[in-house]
């Protein structure tokens, strides 16, 4: 009679792995140097957890009362958005082109690489602080950020794109005797396009998050308002501005998830 | 005889047509709109590259010895703090993600639960959470960690959901078969597919952290933002390029070592 042999895999699935065991001893070790180093201390959270308790107090119920500052920041916001993507959106169109390592000759594509590269490093905040610092408080210093920060996005993305299209329709295209502009835009562009939308609509998110935060360093747009809501301990008008933001960002997610539906 | 082809081959259908021409041409007016009413001194918009020119001025020679002075310990305490709040969101997302995928948590109070927290921490920009801590905690290291992890939950959360959620369920159902616990089935059955998705997830999490921790010291999160703001606040350029350059190659070695991590585990 056939038995099943039950003798022979009788290895416990659920041993204990080696490496694992390091890997939690790495990371207990770890949390232990890093929580001396920062003089992190137990009371102190626990006390805080007492302030948590009285700010949500005092944020709720919110306070919608100054609601025409709230729409003039806002809208201030949407403006700062809208110029900044669009902006940035048409120059990363060229930025990506001219970064693409298979239709541009290295001398093109490899400065156009480091500028894109840069642009992408430093975080939106610095690069508003350096432009308050230079074009001076208020929106243009936002447009100019986010500007910035779609092209670091975008370009780099788009240039990505076009490095993986075929060239067998650039080659079919160029072989009727096509112009540059024209093998862009009839042999690069219909390949890329669908993508190219994606990224512009998620930068359009992005750069609507992001300009409700670069007023904070005073380039405008409802972070300045929410700044001095927060330095002025108006925490009931600090919900209302963060409840404000939240459902805006959503209105957009939807308006771009419908873009995109349109344009795949 | 010859015939003609009297059909003309379009791309789009009229209404996709529309559809696209609506977009761009609601694209324009709010950039028109937009352009009237926003308010921006042009002066100050052409005189740009010349106040650049006299800020990158001051900013040379950079004044070297500011680095072990302060700037170094900053930096330290900028990757803890990007490291501690990436481990911390793991705690909080892990649960979300799981109460978010569709093929694990069955109810749809649980997933509009979990996608409302989500939602939320992805859409409160993490110097507002920055904000908000150092209101509670005080200024120091705690806000900074908490915004950072709070922010990243957003992410992690919903990209670990996907990945959840694109699991094989077959392996899930040959170890329910044999009577394993909930538990089991997520160590045995979801974890080993989820994975190679879970490292990639946290090491770029952990990348774009080493970036927004730089900054949280803007509003007193600690980090290398104090040093940055505190010498910007005196004036002192030479010191901010320090700071700059400092967060510039750290940021840059972040990114190098994610990029190389993850290729050795894909």
């Amino acid at each position: 009679m056939a038995r099943i042999n039950s003798q022979g895999n009788h290895e416990n699935p659920f041993k204990g792995n080696n490496l694992v065991r390091l890997g939690w001893f790495l990371i207990a070790a770890y949390l232990v140097y890093s929580f001396n180093a920062m003089g992190l201390e137990w009371t102190r959270i626990v006390e805080g957890l007492g302030h948590a308790n009285a700010l949500l107090d005092r944020m709720f119920p919110p306070n919608f009362s100054r609601w025409e500052l709230l729409l003039s920041g806002l809208a201030e916001s949407l403006e700062i958005a809208i110029i900044a993507s669009i902006t940035g959106i048409i120059l990363s169109l060229f930025f990506g082109l001219f970064s693409a390592r298979n239709l541009m000759p290295n001398w093109i594509s490899i400065p156009m690489r480091g500028l894109i590269a840069l642009c992408r490093t430093f975080h939106p905040v610095i690069i508003a602080i350096l432009f308050v610092k230079s074009v001076g408080f208020g929106a243009l210093a936002g447009i100019l950020t986010l500007v910035v920060a779609s092209i670091g996005f975008i370009a780099k993305l788009f240039a990505e794109a076009i490095e993986e299209i075929s060239l067998k329709q650039v080659e079919a295209v160029r072989a009727t005797g096509a112009g540059f502009a024209s093998v862009i835009l009839f042999a690069v562009m219909p390949q890329v396009f669908a993508r190219f939308i994606g990224f512009a609509t998620y930068q359009l998110d992005s750069n609507l998050r992001n300009s409700t935060m670069v007023g904070i360093v005073g380039a405008g747009g409802l972070g300045g308002t929410l700044f001095s809501a927060f330095q002025r301990f108006d925490y009931d008008f600090v919900s209302a501005i963060l409840i404000t933001i939240i459902a805006i960002i959503m209105i957009g997610e939807f308006l771009s998830n419908i873009v995109r539906r349109i344009f795949s | 005889m010859q015939t003609t082809i009297n059909h003309h081959w379009q791309r789009f259908t009229l209404k996709q047509k529309l559809a696209r021409y609506s977009v761009y041409l609601v694209l324009v007016v709010a950039l028109v709109q937009s352009m009237q009413t926003v308010e921006v001194i042009p002066e100050f918009f052409f005189d740009a590259p010349e106040q650049m020119a006299d800020m990158f001025g001051r900013m040379w020679p950079m004044e070297w010895s500011y680095y072990p002075l302060s700037v170094h310990d900053a930096i330290v305490e900028t990757l803890n703090i990007a490291t501690i709040g990436t481990l911390l969101t793991l705690i909080i997302a892990i649960p979300l993600a799981l109460m978010n995928a569709s093929n694990i948590t069955h109810s749809a109070w649980g997933h509009w639960i979990a996608r409302f927290f989500l939602v939320s921490s992805r859409s409160v920009n993490s110097l507002v959470w920055a904000l908000l801590f150092v209101s509670i905690f005080g200024p120091g290291v705690i806000a900074g960690v908490l915004a950072i992890a709070f922010r990243s939950v957003g992410f992690v959360g919903k990209l670990l959901a996907e990945a959840l959620e694109e699991v094989d369920m077959g392996a899930v159902e040959a170890i329910r078969a044999t009577g394993a616990s909930p538990t089991s089935i997520l160590i045995k059955g979801y974890w080993p597919q989820v994975l190679p998705a879970f490292f990639s997830i946290i090491l770029f999490r952990w990348d774009i952290n080493v970036r927004e921790s730089a900054v949280l010291g803007l509003v007193g999160a600690g980090g290398i933002g104090v040093v940055l703001n505190d010498s910007m606040n005196l004036f002192q350029w030479q010191r901010v390029s320090v700071a700059l350059l400092a967060i510039f190659v750290v940021v840059i070695l972040a990114e190098i070592l994610v990029v190389n991590i993850r290729k050795k585990l894909i």
